[in-house]
C-alpha cells in the first residue's frame, strides 16, 4: 500500500498525517455525518504524544494485556497502560526484566488475550530470545521498540535509527520478522493497529520501531471514536478438537489458532517441530516447516508494506527515509522543489519485510537517491543491494545522538544535482 | 496395574510421542507418575491444565503428557506461566522445571514469581546436575562433588530450593524425594489445590552423568540414598542441629495465607472503573 501525497505548500506540509477539519454547526455536523464524512467533534481532538497515540492504538486494536519493565524513552506506554487497562479488565504487570516482560506477552496471547509490551534498545536486546520463541511457536504479539542510541546502555535517552537490523535479525535463526515504523503522531495509532491486526493475521510477532523523536513529540490527532475500522482476530480452528492439526502447512502458510482452555489441547514449544506441533528433526518435515514460517510472509507482501510518496514522479532525485527523519525530509524536498530542484520523497512505513519493489521503482525513475538515517547506514545498504547500478546512493548517517535537520539534506541533495 | 493402566491412558500422550527421552532408571518418569496421579485425585479435567516447563531432562516432560502444553525457553517457563494465568485465571498452572532451570538461569523469574504470589504451582525436579548438556555441576551440586566442569571438584555452595521459596515469599512450600513416591503424590495434590504460589521440590538423582562421576552406583543405590537422607518434618523437628547435619528434611515445609496477585488485581480493577479516564 503506497499513499501519494501531492501537496507542496508548506500550509499543507505542517498538516502532514494530520486530519484537520473545521469545527462544524451541530446542524451542519448531523448532515455531513449522514452523507456518511468523517466529522470533526468536539473531544475527539487530542494533543497526543507518540506513546500516548501507541496506547490508544493498542486499547483500539483490542490489547488487553501487557507486561514491561522500565526504560525511557518508552516507560509512558507502561505508565498509560497501567491506569487504562485495568478499566477495561484488561491486565497490567511490570516484570521482573524485559525476559520476563515477553514471556508473560506470549503465554498471555496462548491463552487468547491480544498482547504487547514495550522497550527500548537494552530492553529490546533482552527480549531477543523470546521474540524468537515467538517466530517458532507462531505467537501473534506486538513489541514496541522506542530506539536510542547504542549499543548497550549508549545513549540514554537521544534520538536515533540503530536498531533497524537488531529487530530484522536480532533473535537467532532463519526467522521472518514485520516491523513498522511511524513518522507522525497519527501513524503511531494506526501502525499500532496495523502491528495488531499484522500479528494476530500472520501469527508472527510485529515489531514497531518508533525514534525518540516521534515518541515523545506531540501532535493534534481526531482519534476515530467508535467509528469501524478494520480489525483482525485470530482465526481460530473450526474442526472439532481430534481433526485439530495446530501447525497444518495450509495454502496461506497460517494454522488456524486454538487458545489454551478452550478443549484443543496440543503442544507448543520452541523446539522444531512437525505440523502436530510435536518435537522433531526429520530433515523433510524441519525443511517444510521453516520453509514455511518464511512462505506465509513473503506471499502477502503486500498486504504489510506500507509507505508513502511525495512528488517522486518527475523527481530527478529522491530521498528514502523513515521515522523522524522522514519528516525532515519532506520538508527539504519542499524546499528543494522552491528553489527548482525536482525532489521526491519516499517515506517508509514498513522497514520489514524490505520494500523491494517500491525502492527499486524510485532507483530507476529518479536516478539518484539519498539516504538519510540516524546509523551509519543500516537501510541504505539494502537501498545499495537492490539497486545494482541503476542509481546513484548517497547516504547521510548521523550518529551524535542528534536528528537530521531539513537543512542537511538539503545541502545533500543540492550537493548531488 | 489396571488402575495404572486406566491413567496412562487418560493422561498420557501414548500414541503419540513415546518412546521418552530419559535414561532408564530415571526419576523425572516417577515424577510423572506422581503427578498424574495427584492430578487424577484433584479432579482437574484436562482441558483446564497448563503444563508449562522449560529446558532440559525435565523441560521434556509436558510434550508426554495430554493437557495444555507449553514447552519454553530455557528458565523462562514462570515468565509464560505469568501471561497465562492472568490472561485465563480459570486455568489451573503448573509449571515442570529442573533444577538448573529453576534457580540458575531462571533463579530471577523464581524469586519474583514467590514474591509476586501468583496462583501457580512450580515443581522443581533437583538432581543437582545438568543432565541434558551432559553432566555439569548446577547450582544445586553440593560442594565438593565431582561433575564434567568440575572434574577436581566443585568449590561452590548449593543453593536450598525449598529455602530460597520460602524466603522469597511463596504461599506453600514442599519437598519430596523420587523415593518417596507415595509421599509425593499428596504433596502434589496439597500444591495443586493451594491459591497461591506453590512450590514442590523433587530430590532425584542422575546416575548417569552425576551417579557415575561421584560413584554412587546404579540408579536404586541412589535411591537407598535419598531414604537414608530424608527425614520427615515431624521426625526432624525432634533432632538436633547436629543429627541433620548432612539429612534434608521432606514434607510440607510451609503452608501459608498470602495475598493472591490475581484476587490483588481483581480489587484494582474495581478501583480503576470507578475513575474516571480523562
Amino acid at each position: 500500500m503506497l499513499k501519494t501525497v501531492r501537496s507542496v505548500s508548506i500550509a499543507d506540509y505542517a498538516k502532514s498525517g494530520v486530519l484537520i477539519l473545521p469545527l462544524l454547526s451541530s446542524r451542519k455536523r448531523k448532515a455531513e455525518e449522514r452523507r456518511g464524512k468523517t466529522v470533526r467533534k468536539k473531544g475527539q481532538e487530542r494533543l497526543l504524544q507518540g506513546n500516548e497515540a501507541i496506547v490508544e492504538g493498542a486499547l483500539r486494536a483490542g490489547c488487553r494485556f501487557f507486561a514491561g519493565y522500565p526504560i525511557t524513552p518508552a516507560t509512558e506506554i507502561s505508565e498509560l497502560l497501567s491506569v487504562r487497562l485495568p478499566k477495561v479488565d484488561g491486565t497490567f504487570i511490570q516484570m521482573e526484566d524485559e525476559i520476563a516482560s515477553l514471556g508473560a506477552v506470549i503465554g498471555a496471547s496462548l491463552a487468547g488475550v491480544k498482547s504487547m509490551t514495550a522497550t527500548s534498545g537494552p530492553g529490546f536486546s533482552l527480549m531477543q530470545e523470546n521474540l524468537g520463541f515467538a517466530c517458532i511457536a507462531e505467537v501473534p504479539c506486538v513489541v514496541v521498540n522506542v530506539m536510542r542510541g547504542g549499543p548497550s546502555t549508549g545513549l540514554p535517552t537521544s534520538p536515533s535509527q540503530s536498531d533497524v537490523m537488531q529487530a530484522r535479525w536480532g533473535t537467532h535463526g532463519d526467522h521472518p520478522m514485520i516491523v513498522l515504523c511511524p513518522s507522525t503522531i497519527r501513524e503511531c495509532y494506526d501502525l499500532t493497529i496495523k502491528a495488531f491486526n499484522l500479528s494476530e493475521k500472520y501469527r508472527n510477532p510485529v515489531i514497531l520501531l518508533v525514534d525518540e523523536v516521534i515518541a515523545h513529540m506531540r501532535e493534534k490527532i481526531i482519534l476515530d471514536g467508535d467509528k469501524p475500522i478494520d480489525i483482525f482476530t485470530r482465526v481460530k480452528p473450526t474442526v472439532p478438537p481430534e481433526w485439530y492439526i495446530p501447525y497444518e502447512d495450509t495454502p496461506t502458510g497460517i494454522p488456524a489458532m486454538a487458545d489454551f482452555g478452550e478443549g484443543y489441547r496440543y503442544h507448543v514449544t520452541g523446539l522444531t517441530h512437525d505440523t502436530r506441533g510435536f518435537p522433531t528433526s526429520r530433515p523433510d518435515e524441519v525443511d517444510a516447516f521453516i520453509r514455511r514460517l518464511f512462505r506465509k510472509i513473503s506471499q502477502n507482501f503486500t498486504d504489510m508494506q506500507m509507505g508513502e510518496v511525495f512528488q517522486t514522479e518527475d523527481a530527478e532525485v529522491a530521498v528514502i527515509a523513515y521515522g523522524c527523519v522522514a519528516r525532515s525530509a519532506k520538508r527539504a524536498v519542499i524546499d528543494a522543489r522552491e528553489r527548482g530542484i525536482r525532489a521526491g520523497l519516499l517515506k517508509l512505513n514498513t522497514i520489514w519485510p524490505f520494500m523491494r519493489t517500491q525502492v527499486e521503482k524510485i532507483l530507476h525513475t529518479s536516478g539518484c537517491v539519498i539516504v538519510p538515517e540516524m546509523n551509519m547506514g543500516q537501510i541504505s545498504r539494502e537501498v545499495k543491494r537492490v539497486n545494482k547500478g541503476t542509481a546513484k546512493v548517497f547516504t547521510i548517517n548521523k550518529v551524535d545522538g542528534t536528528i537530521i535537520t531539513p537543512q542537511e539534506i538539503l545541502g545533500k541533495i543540492r550537493e548531488v544535482c | 496395574m489396571a488402575e495404572v493402566t486406566k491413567l496412562i491412558h487418560k493422561y498420557l500422550r501414548h500414541d503419540k510421542r513415546f518412546p521418552h527421552v530419559w535414561c532408564p532408571g530415571c526419576g523425572i518418569g516417577i515424577m510423572l507418575g506422581a503427578l498424574i496421579r495427584a492430578i487424577d485425585r484433584t479432579g482437574f479435567g484436562k482441558d483446564e491444565i497448563v503444563m508449562i516447563s522449560g529446558i532440559g531432562c525435565t523441560g521434556r516432560l509436558p510434550v508426554y503428557v495430554d493437557f495444555n502444553t507449553l514447552h519454553t525457553t530455557h528458565g523462562r517457563a514462570l515468565t509464560f506461566a505469568t501471561g497465562v494465568k492472568l490472561a485465563k485465571p480459570k486455568l489451573k498452572v503448573i509449571v515442570i522445571m529442573g533444577d538448573g532451570d529453576a534457580v540458575a538461569i531462571g533463579g530471577n523469574h523464581f524469586v519474583h514469581a514467590a514474591r509476586r504470589n501468583i496462583d501457580v504451582t512450580a515443581v522443581i525436579l533437583n538432581n543437582s546436575v545438568y543432565g541434558m548438556t551432559g553432566g555439569q555441576f548446577s547450582p544445586t551440586t553440593p560442594y565438593g562433588m565431582r561433575t564434567t566442569t568440575t572434574m577436581y571438584s566443585n568449590v561452590e555452595q548449593a543453593f536450598k530450593i525449598s529455602e530460597l521459596a520460602i524466603t522469597a515469599g511463596a504461599a506453600f512450600v514442599a519437598r519430596g524425594t523420587v523415593y518417596h513416591a507415595k509421599v509425593l503424590d499428596g504433596l502434589f495434590e496439597k500444591a495443586f489445590l493451594k491459591r497461591g504460589f506453590s512450590v514442590v521440590e523433587v530430590i532425584s538423582h542422575c546416575h548417569t552423568q552425576y551417579g557415575r562421576l561421584n560413584r554412587m552406583g546404579t540408579a536404586v543405590e541412589m535411591m537407598e540414598w535419598q531414604r537414608e537422607h530424608a527425614v520427615t518434618v515431624e521426625k526432624a523437628a525432634q533432632m538436633t542441629g547436629e543429627e541433620l547435619r548432612d539429612k534434608f528434611r521432606i514434607g510440607v515445609l510451609v503452608d501459608r495465607e498470602l495475598p493472591v496477585f490475581e484476587n490483588e488485581y481483581e480489587k484494582i480493577r474495581a478501583i480503576a472503573k470507578g475513575m474516571p479516564t480523562k
